[in-house]
């Protein structure tokens, strides 16, 4: 019908195909291969450009530069510290909005909440988790400094500073403390809830006595992922901290001050005078590095506690 | 002494069978859930009511149009986003111009072709840690590899800050989400099918031409629209990568030498506006910022639409 | 002994005198059938050994596969008969680990030989699977999809209504041939497998457990429509019903399987034609199996 039939004389010459059918197969498998060993091209392409500018700084800089006064990248003053603090401070202050809320929401959705209201609440965090940081940023300098924060500590606090900026990087990550820790609470298997109400547990010691230890571990995965998400956190630092210039090093958080994000940007924002050459611009990626190593090492970290919620169940 | 009656069995029963005795602990701890919850839909909600307020001023003075085709200007009576609304709208084609086809090959190489072995280990262990890699470090990438070395022919004209070196920049940034929706939604479609294919004498590519991505275009294509929003709103990469914020003239420009000059976008321009002191920019920013959400709705509504009729085909 | 008539097919277990099996025997297919010996051997399967890894699955399985027979393979679960099966048209090559050893005679070449392509074999050994799996498209495209790869250049709707015909399924869907093929029953959706199966001119047509999924009416159709297939194709039948291998099958190949710590091996235990499987076996294996004392 629509093959050529077999017999002893072209059994084997049909048998073995078309060589141009196969090399063409295998051109095609080629390609996908290539599309995908690019991805590791990039990885190599950024700690090639952020390794090679960052030891070039490192090298060419005065070491007690690196340690002293505060950040002034522009006047040759690359105090580390003061914007490692910085970062420090937004992402605590982080996570004490988001762990909180970000748990409760999940524990609520999990352990309490009927589908209808899922049903609202999920897509509602999702909106959340697709605003933008630059809108966070705004919100941040234009509502909770003035009519949050003034009213708190009234004058104490400045314009720019690093709390309101911290608060803004924890509603930003809400969404995702909620929804992963939520994912691992509900994949803790039933029959251990269903063996807990029967000893005539109630719902507040299932929930927190036997649902959350057998969650632990996604639970903690989605805190180590908020906090590296915090920490790469850009333009909500960068509008509502302020303290473009630089600055000296501080741990007041009504004040003014730096991430190391934020530093960058406005290295970078200055564009015209960020050149090949200069201390400065090299600075730019000395920094980068640092943060590209801190959110790999908490990356690979929460990578480890995810597998372990899987292996459990 | 013993006058009192002991209660009987059954008053005894009922007792402790009726929730009387109420369980405040357990009222509080779910009463503190619902408050937690309310704060995070809360701040939502005054968010967007924020936004929404901050801008008033600017709709009962302009027209949506005019504040759209108006050109970028220090002066807040008539600024517009024209340059930053041209430039979201080149640097998304860019980055679905470089991102869907190379996330979506990377994704069917891993799902279909790959065996367990160690490249293919690496390689999800690499792109799983792209995703969680800052955007501003994509923007590191973008300043030395298309702004510096390449910058030749992203713009020569400028230096490299061209609206292609931050297209490719976006294009890198999202690259890993796409790969790993694109593999998620290929690992749905059931293995029947592929057998089904091959059962009939189907190569490996006709297999997956004709049967496994008909079957996981809608998943794949609700996931690259949703990756095309997340580019949207960046900032950071761009500012490094050379986004602009003042006044910049593009009206004679050949279609190639705008691609190479100089660029801004929505979110740039956020960032830019949100700093300046004078009072006019507030309501401008909290406008433009309307119309990114607006904006971002728009694509998520797309890739539901075109998620919904791809299946009713099916 | 009282005879035991079509309709009392209940397996009494608690007999364990009775050595026949439960179920009438005496139109079993191919009974009396003086050409049945003479059929050329189709499918030539001398000392095959499939591994997954380093661990052997099935051990050591001789089967000569005669042309226009349905030879069934029978077994407990997990006795390797649907890996058998599958190297037939060579679809363990998409399970990463498994290896085959051995020799599988097809029209003389051996099929897994150095220069034998996979997808050339499996257009000419179609395959119907366990559960059906029909294209989630047009019940034509279902049909045509074989042929057009195959770089068929007939008249298309010709060869999508012979084939649906052959399948004792055209009458069902001749009006419907541009809609889903989700939309089909279970039983339709199998027959239309089958009938994508032969539309690409296969001479030996593979059936994994075809009707586990359906409900008995179905099965009896596929069951009669497997007998009218045999005319024009060699049919291979994995089935657990050992009824289904005595109602349709001309010969049968009985396995079981060794359970050692490591896993399961399987074993070819018995192959003859199917009336004497199951009226004479020659092992007391087979024996037990057939009466319903093992598996």
């Amino acid at each position: 019908m629509t093959t050529e039939a077999l017999t002893p004389e072209n059994v084997e010459r049909l048998l073995s195909g078309s060589p141009r059918r196969r090399s063409k197969e295998r051109a095609i498998r080629w390609f996908f291969w290539t599309a995908s060993a690019t991805s590791i091209l990039i990885t190599l392409a950024i700690v090639l450009s952020l390794v090679g500018e960052a030891w070039t700084f490192i090298s060419q800089a005065d070491p007690s530069s690196l340690w002293e006064i505060g950040w002034f990248p522009r006047r040759g003053l690359f105090d580390v510290k003061t914007i490692v603090a910085g970062t420090l401070l937004v992402a605590g202050i982080a996570m004490l909005v988001a762990g909180p809320l970000g748990l409760g929401t999940a524990m609520y959705l999990s352990e309490y909440a009927r589908p209808s209201i899922r049903r609202v609440v999920k897509p509602t965090l999702e909106l959340l988790a697709g605003i933008p940081s630059v809108v966070l940023g705004y919100f941040a300098l234009t509502f909770i400094t003035p009519d949050l924060l003034k009213r708190i500590f009234g004058n104490q606090v400045a314009g720019f500073n690093l709390l309101a900026a911290g608060i803004g990087v924890g509603i930003l990550t809400i969404p995702l403390v909620a929804s992963i820790t939520e994912d691992a609470l509900r994949a803790v298997p039933r029959s251990l809830r269903e063996a807990s109400y029967g000893l005539g547990a109630s719902r507040m010691s299932t929930s927190i006595r036997v649902v959350f230890p057998a969650a632990v571990s996604g639970v903690v995965a989605s805190l180590i992922i908020a906090v590296s998400r915090a920490i790469g956190e850009t333009m909500v630092v960068a509008i509502a901290a302020g303290a473009t210039g630089g600055s000296l090093f501080s741990l007041n958080v009504l004040q003014p001050g730096q991430t190391m994000t934020a530093a960058m940007t406005a290295l970078a924002i200055g564009s015209d005078r960020v050149r090949g050459a200069d201390n400065a611009f090299q600075s730019l990626f000395f920094v980068g590095l640092l943060l590209f190593l801190v959110t790999l090492f908490l990356n690979v970290i929460s990578e480890r506690f995810v597998r372990r919620v899987r292996q459990k169940y | 002494m013993a006058v009192t009656s002991a209660p009987t069995a059954e008053v005894l029963v009922r007792r402790s069978l009726s929730a009387k005795k109420r369980d405040v602990r357990g009222r509080v701890f779910e009463a503190v859930l619902i408050l937690t919850l309310l704060v995070s839909m809360a701040v939502l909600v005054v968010l967007l009511l924020d936004v929404a307020l901050d801008s008033r001023s600017v709709w009962g003075e302009r027209t949506l149009g005019n504040f759209l085709t108006s050109q970028l200007s220090a002066d807040p009576a008539t600024a517009g986003i024209r340059q930053a609304l041209v430039g979201s709208l080149i640097l998304m084609i860019f980055t679905a111009a470089i991102a869907f086809p190379l996330g979506i090959s990377a994704a069917i190489f891993l799902e279909e072709y790959a065996e367990d072995n160690r490249f293919a280990r690496i390689v999800n262990a690499n792109i799983r840690n792209l995703a969680g890699v800052p955007s501003i470090v994509y923007g590191l990438l973008g300043l030395a590899l298309f702004v510096k070395i390449l910058g030749g022919i992203t713009g020569p004209e400028v230096e490299g800050r061209s609206v292609i070196s931050g297209g490719l920049t976006l294009g890198l940034l999202v690259l890993p989400i796409v790969i790993i929706t694109s593999v998620e939604a290929l690992r749905a479609v059931p293995n029947s099918i592929r057998e089904g294919a091959f059962g009939v004498g189907a190569t490996k590519w006709q297999m997956i031409r004709h049967h496994v991505l008909p079957v996981a275009a809608p998943g794949i294509l609700t996931g690259t629209i949703l990756s095309l929003g997340r580019a949207f709103g960046e900032a950071a990469p761009l500012l490094l990568v050379g986004g602009i914020t003042t006044f910049f003239q593009s009206g004679d420009a050949t279609p190639v030498e705008q691609l190479r000059g100089r660029f801004s976008a929505m979110p740039v321009l956020v960032f830019r506006w949100a700093s300046l002191p004078q009072a006019g920019f507030r309501a401008l920013t909290a406008a433009l910022i309307v119309v990114m959400l607006v904006a971002l709705l728009l694509i998520n509504a797309t890739a539901i639409y075109l998620r919904n009729r791809f299946e009713k085909e099916l | 002994m009282e005879t035991r008539t079509q309709t009392d097919k209940t397996v009494d277990l608690t007999k364990e005198k009775v050595r026949t099996p439960s179920f009438d025997v005496s139109s079993l297919a191919g009974q009396g059938d003086p050409m049945l010996a003479q059929n050329p051997v189709m499918i030539d399967v001398r000392g095959l050994h499939v591994y997954y890894g380093d661990f052997l699955a099935v051990k050591n399985v001789d089967m000569p596969i005669r042309q226009n027979e349905i030879t069934s393979l029978i077994g407990p679960s997990g006795c390797g008969k649907s890996t058998v099966l599958r190297c037939f048209n060579r679809m363990n090559d998409l399970i990463e680990t498994a290896r085959v050893e051995g020799v599988i005679e097809y029209h003389g070449v051996n099929l897994y030989g150095d220069s034998v392509d996979p997808v050339e074999v499996r257009r000419r050994v179609g395959m119907v699977f366990q559960k059906p799996n029909p294209f989630p498209k047009p019940i034509y495209d279902n049909i045509a999809f074989g042929p057009r790869i195959a770089g068929w250049n007939g008249k298309m709707d010709d060869l999508v209504e012979e084939s649906l015909r052959r399948a004792a399924l055209w009458d069902e869907v001749k009006d419907k041939l541009h809609e889903s093929a989700y939309a089909l029953s279970g039983g339709q959706q199998q027959r239309l497998c089958i009938a994508r199966a032969i539309a690409t001119s296969p001479d030996v047509v593979l059936m994994d457990e075809p009707c586990s999924a359906l409900d008995p009416i179905a099965t009896l159709k596929i069951e009669e429509l497997m007998l009218d297939l045999k005319k024009d194709y060699t049919i291979i039948i994995v089935t657990h019903n050992m009824q289904q291998a005595a109602r349709v099958s001309d010969r049968t190949a009985f396995f079981s399987v060794d359970v050692s710590e490591r896993g399961r091996t399987g074993y070819l235990v018995e192959f003859a034609r199917t009336q004497d499987i199951f009226t004479k076996p020659e092992k007391k294996q087979t024996e037990d199996y057939i009466t319903g004392r093992f598996g």
